[in-house]
């Protein structure tokens, strides 16, 4: 069910402010893809232009196609509803709803689709989700404890879970593992690697290491100055940006001359 | 704070799809057919058409019982919001079509709210512009204003005489003598609050008492300003009676603006930031000429509009002065002598015991010029709050 | 040089510190007299309200003081109940109206706008309600009447409109600007955090706004109607001007039933003796019920403060 995303010729505005220009990517189905630049420079911009969350923003608006699978996200009549229940996302810090318990944050997603779920239907998706988080274990004996009380990592999965549990074709991860400690950093990292079975993975990350370990191609992401687009510099395999790219200015910023 | 949410669907009428999908399609994109991610969605004409089968549909029902306009429309939203729901729901989804009932019912909320809203403003404005250009309304008060010329402006043999001066005169010296009373006491009690107290247990009771006093009914205070007035006029030995003049409702005006005062003016001072004290302090400052020269200015445009707030608040209030300055047709100055008229007082009494009861038109009139009046004023010092707040804001550079 | 008759340069400058004194004495001072008024406020209602209280049957309007005031208890609490009824929904709608449906530029001015209704005078209120909805209303009145006639509720039709119901719907109006203006201040707060998981899942906007706008809003929404329940107890001149007070009565369509403050504008400035300490007995009803329910208001606020402020 994971599906493959190209974005052809993608412009992204603030207003009349262009903020991202010009991006042509390819993303595989079943991969790990990893966007890596210097702050400002677009990436979590284009992240969230890849499930129409910038329109959130006032002003937000792209120029451009995203394709899923072939279909134009931006294409006329396209409710972006539709478009986020294929296309999960997990955010910067964990943001678990706070009046709900553990249990009813993995469901939240789900029940969205109205349909009657059977208590044991209900409790199998939890734990089949919780397990897809690497989290089961943690917490299965107080799923009806608040989602808040647990720890910023645990946080994280609990939110990862509550994605995959819609059964999404792509995940996206903006900074996931920023707010987190390094123990937990390592469990994101591991649940990362498994996730790329069945999901397309797209992550936004300031940490190179981490980059190179969970991702199988990396893209990198530049800005001329402030003021100016930022822009899609090199999109390679992981190993090839991190040991021979193409780009002087990709080779600068991985082995850290440039910051 | 007041950042507002760009609604998402908004966005899709951008111009997003500027690209036709026709030019120069790049990777693997699907020329055939409709896209999936729009597959089973409503035509955009949708919502026009069962628009207009709801009107059809009300105008039905209304031609069996009896046209008339309102009956219309409103039987046609409630068609138009349940016909708008089912369609969904038949041809899309039920969470789509939940999603489509709740924003109409919002927007439906929205539109009921403004019929009474626009329909205040307009029968105030409607039949008090009638009141407020009658000549001498503003210079005359209803002294030697009897019955006998009301009948005759209501056969239309006479002008419709008398005006709203006394009650002007009132409001506006009892209103300046209720801020003169409760900005000192409401500065320095907020300053006490957030300067000097450490948050102590008795800051903590006050906090609590001054919410408690925003809650009194204003009548409850306007009882309290009579019975304290009175208590006071017989200790010096004052005929019962004496006691209902101006500044009676003034105290009671002040019962209900100090805690107004208090609290926004906590807020403003609390704002402040404290490096600018601590900047102060260490210059070699005393606390309270660094309360009186730092702190205040840099608050004083929060401040100003929060009592302006207050006196819009106040200046409308009718119950706590009809109880406890009386109401009198003559022009009074004195706010320590005899009964006094206000604004609010005045509509009251014009329309609860018109003049010539027979003839009450005239009443009416002047009645409805009062609360025109007494809305500008309202609206002004609204507006004044806000262009006090801008003037007084501290001027910084790059910001 | 440092001398021991010299005064050290650390103790001089008295006269700066009594300034520092005396203004927080000021200030304390301002502090207590807030304090002092409240204490005043209660004890003259209760002081005033005294010889009612134990006064003998025959003096007093009703039978004793409780059978005077009670009607006029139930009369505020069904005006105000009522108002509340028809005010909320439409409060809270226009609330989410202007933060989470309307567009960015309509949004502004119409909570411009409430801002500025909320400022209205009640007596204008008043007046509009007593000489052009109450007469609008009395042909809805008699149709009611006629069709759901069989619920006491709606007996026989008053001929001027001026009745209960439509003194409900005028506090209605003057407390919907109250409720909507904080609704929308706490609607606007929702963590953008918690919106955007929602929508991340794929809820529509309204999934949105019941997952994480309303679950965060709950306590302030609740003080908010609290509020406004405070205010429309408390109105007088809407009231006083718009009902055709009476007895106590079911009949929402008809004269009939009275609030405590509109009893007491309309009797106090003519009240002498009993009467006078009666009416202030009723105040005193007033002012208890208005503290109970604000406090409340503050319960309710405090009891869920732990939950708002999560993440």
């Amino acid at each position: 069910m994971a599906k493959r995303i190209d974005a052809n010729d993608l412009n992204v505005y603030y207003g009349k402010f262009l903020a991202v220009e010009g991006v042509n990517i390819n993303i595989e189905p079943r991969s790990v893809t990893a966007f890596i630049g210097p702050s400002g420079c677009g990436k979590t911009t284009f992240l969230r232009t890849l499930n129409r969350m910038h329109e959130v923003l006032p002003g937000a608006h792209v120029k451009g196609k995203v394709l899923l699978d072939g279909d134009d996200i931006y294409g006329p009549g396209v409710d972006p509803v539709t478009v986020r229940s294929q296309v999960g996302m997990v955010f910067q810090r964990p943001n678990p709803f706070p009046t709900m318990s553990i249990k009813e944050n993995v469901l939240a997603g789900f029940k969205l689709n109205g349909k009657r779920l059977s208590k044991s239907d209900a409790d199998s998706i939890v734990e089949k989700s919780l397990r897809g988080a690497n989290l089961w274990n943690e917490v299965k004996d107080r799923l009806d404890k608040p989602g808040s009380g647990l720890s910023g990592g645990q946080q994280q999965r609990l939110c990862i879970a509550r994605t995959i549990a819609v059964e999404p074709s792509v995940i996206l991860m903006d900074e996931p593992c920023s707010a987190l400690d390094p123990i937990s950093t390592l469990a994101v990292e591991d649940l990362i690697n498994e996730l790329k079975n069945e999901y397309t993975v797209v992550i936004v990350t300031h940490n190179m290491q981490q980059a190179a370990r969970v991702s199988d191609k990396t893209a990198f992401f530049n800005i001329a100055g402030t003021g100016k687009p930022g822009k899609l510099i090199e999109y390679a395999e992981t190993s090839t940006i991190f040991n021979n790219p193409v780009e002087q200015a990709t080779e600068d910023y991985v082995s850290g001359r440039f910051g | 704070m007041t950042t507002q949410k760009t609604p998402l669907e908004d966005s899709v009428s951008q111009p997003i799809a500027a690209t036709a999908s026709g030019d120069a399609p790049a990777g693997p994109e699907r020329r055939h057919g409709r896209s999936r991610l729009t597959a089973g969605q409503l035509p955009k004409w949708t919502p026009y058409a069962v628009g207009a089968g709801a009107l059809v549909l009300s105008a039905a029902i209304m031609a069996l019982i009896g046209f008339n306009v309102a009956g219309w429309v409103i039987i046609g939203a409630i068609a138009y919001v349940v016909g708008m729901y089912v369609v969904t729901l038949v041809k899309e989804n039920r969470r789509k079509a939940t999603d489509g009932l709740w924003r109409n019912l919002i927007i439906g909320a929205f539109l009921i709210a403004l019929v009474p809203l626009i329909s205040v403003m307009w029968t105030v404005i409607a039949n008090g512009w009638q009141g407020i250009t009658q000549p001498g309304f503003f210079a005359s008060d209803m002294q030697g204003i009897t019955g006998k010329y009301d009948r005759a402006a209501e056969a239309g043999t006479g002008p419709i005489l008398g005006g709203i001066a006394h009650a002007l005169v009132g409001t506006l010296l009892i209103t300046a003598a209720a801020t003169i009373i409760s900005v000192p006491i409401g500065l320095l009690a907020s300053i006490y609050l957030v300067e000097y107290s450490n948050d102590n247990v008795f800051s903590k009771v006050i906090r609590f008492f001054v919410d408690v006093m925003t809650g009194i009914p204003s009548i409850v205070a306007g009882l309290f300003a009579a019975g304290f007035m009175l208590a006071v006029f017989k200790l010096f030995g004052a005929q019962p009676g004496a006691q209902t003049i101006g500044l009676s409702a003034a105290i009671a005006l002040s019962v209900i603006m100090i805690p107004i005062v208090v609290r926004s003016t906590e807020e403003m001072l609390r704002v402040v930031p404290n490096e600018l004290r601590e900047a102060s302090a260490a210059l070699g400052v005393r606390k309270w000429r660094t309360t009186l020269k730092v702190v205040l200015p840099t608050a004083i445009s929060g401040i100003a509009s929060g009592v302006t707030l207050a006196i819009a608040r106040v200046v409308g209030e009718t119950a706590p002065i009809l109880v406890t300055a009386g109401f009198t047709v003559a022009t009074n100055w004195n706010l320590v002598k005899d009964w006094m008229m206000a604004l609010p007082v005045y509509i009251y009494y014009q329309l609860t015991t018109p003049t010539a009861p027979q003839a009450p038109e005239p009443s009416m009139i002047r009645a409805w010029g009062g609360a025109l009046v007494l809305i500008i004023l309202v609206m002004l010092l609204n507006l004044l709050a806000r262009a006090v707040a801008k003037w007084l804001a501290p001027k910084t550079a790059g910001r | 040089m440092t001398t021991v008759t010299a005064p050290s340069p650390l103790t001089a400058g008295e006269k700066g510190r009594a300034g520092d004194k005396f203004f927080s004495g000021l200030t304390f001072a301002a502090g207590a007299l807030i304090l002092v008024v409240l204490l005043f406020v209660t004890l003259f209602l209760v002081v005033n309200a005294y010889p009612a209280l134990v006064a003998s049957p025959a003096e007093l309007t009703g039978e004793s003081f409780f059978s005077y005031v009670w009607p006029l208890v139930l009369g505020t609490l069904l005006a105000a109940g009522l108002a509340l009824l028809f005010a909320t929904p439409v409060a809270i709608g226009v609330a989410l109206f202007i933060s989470h449906v309307a567009p960015r530029k309509l949004a502004k001015p119409v909570g411009y706008v409430i801002d500025l209704l909320a400022a209205i005078p009640s007596v204008v209120y008043g007046a509009w309600g007593m000489l052009f909805l109450a007469p609008l209303l009395v042909p809805i009145y008699d149709w009611l009447h006629t069709y759901l006639g069989w619920i006491p509720l709606f007996g026989d039709p008053s001929a001027t409109g001026r009745t209960i119901l439509t003194a409900s719907i005028v506090l209605a109006v003057m407390v919907l600007p109250i409720i909507t203006a904080l609704s929308r201040e706490i609607f606007v707060q929702t963590p953008k955090l918690h919106e955007e998981a929602a929508l991340a899942l794929g809820a529509t906007r309204w999934e949105m706004i019941k997952m994480a706008v309303l679950p965060f809003a709950r306590p302030g929404v609740i003080s908010a109607i609290m509020l406004g329940l405070g205010r429309a107890l408390g109105e007088t001149m809407a009231v006083a001007l718009v009902l055709s007070s009476g007895a106590l009565g079911w009949n929402l369509l008809s004269e009939g039933n009275n609030t405590i403050p509109a009893e007491i504008a309309a009797n106090f400035p003519e009240a002498s003796g009993l009467r006078y300490n009666e009416l202030i007995a009723a105040g005193l009803a007033l002012f208890v019920i208005t503290l109970v329910v604000n406090l409340a208001a503050r319960w309710i606020v405090n009891r869920h403060k732990e939950f708002s402020g999560a993440n």
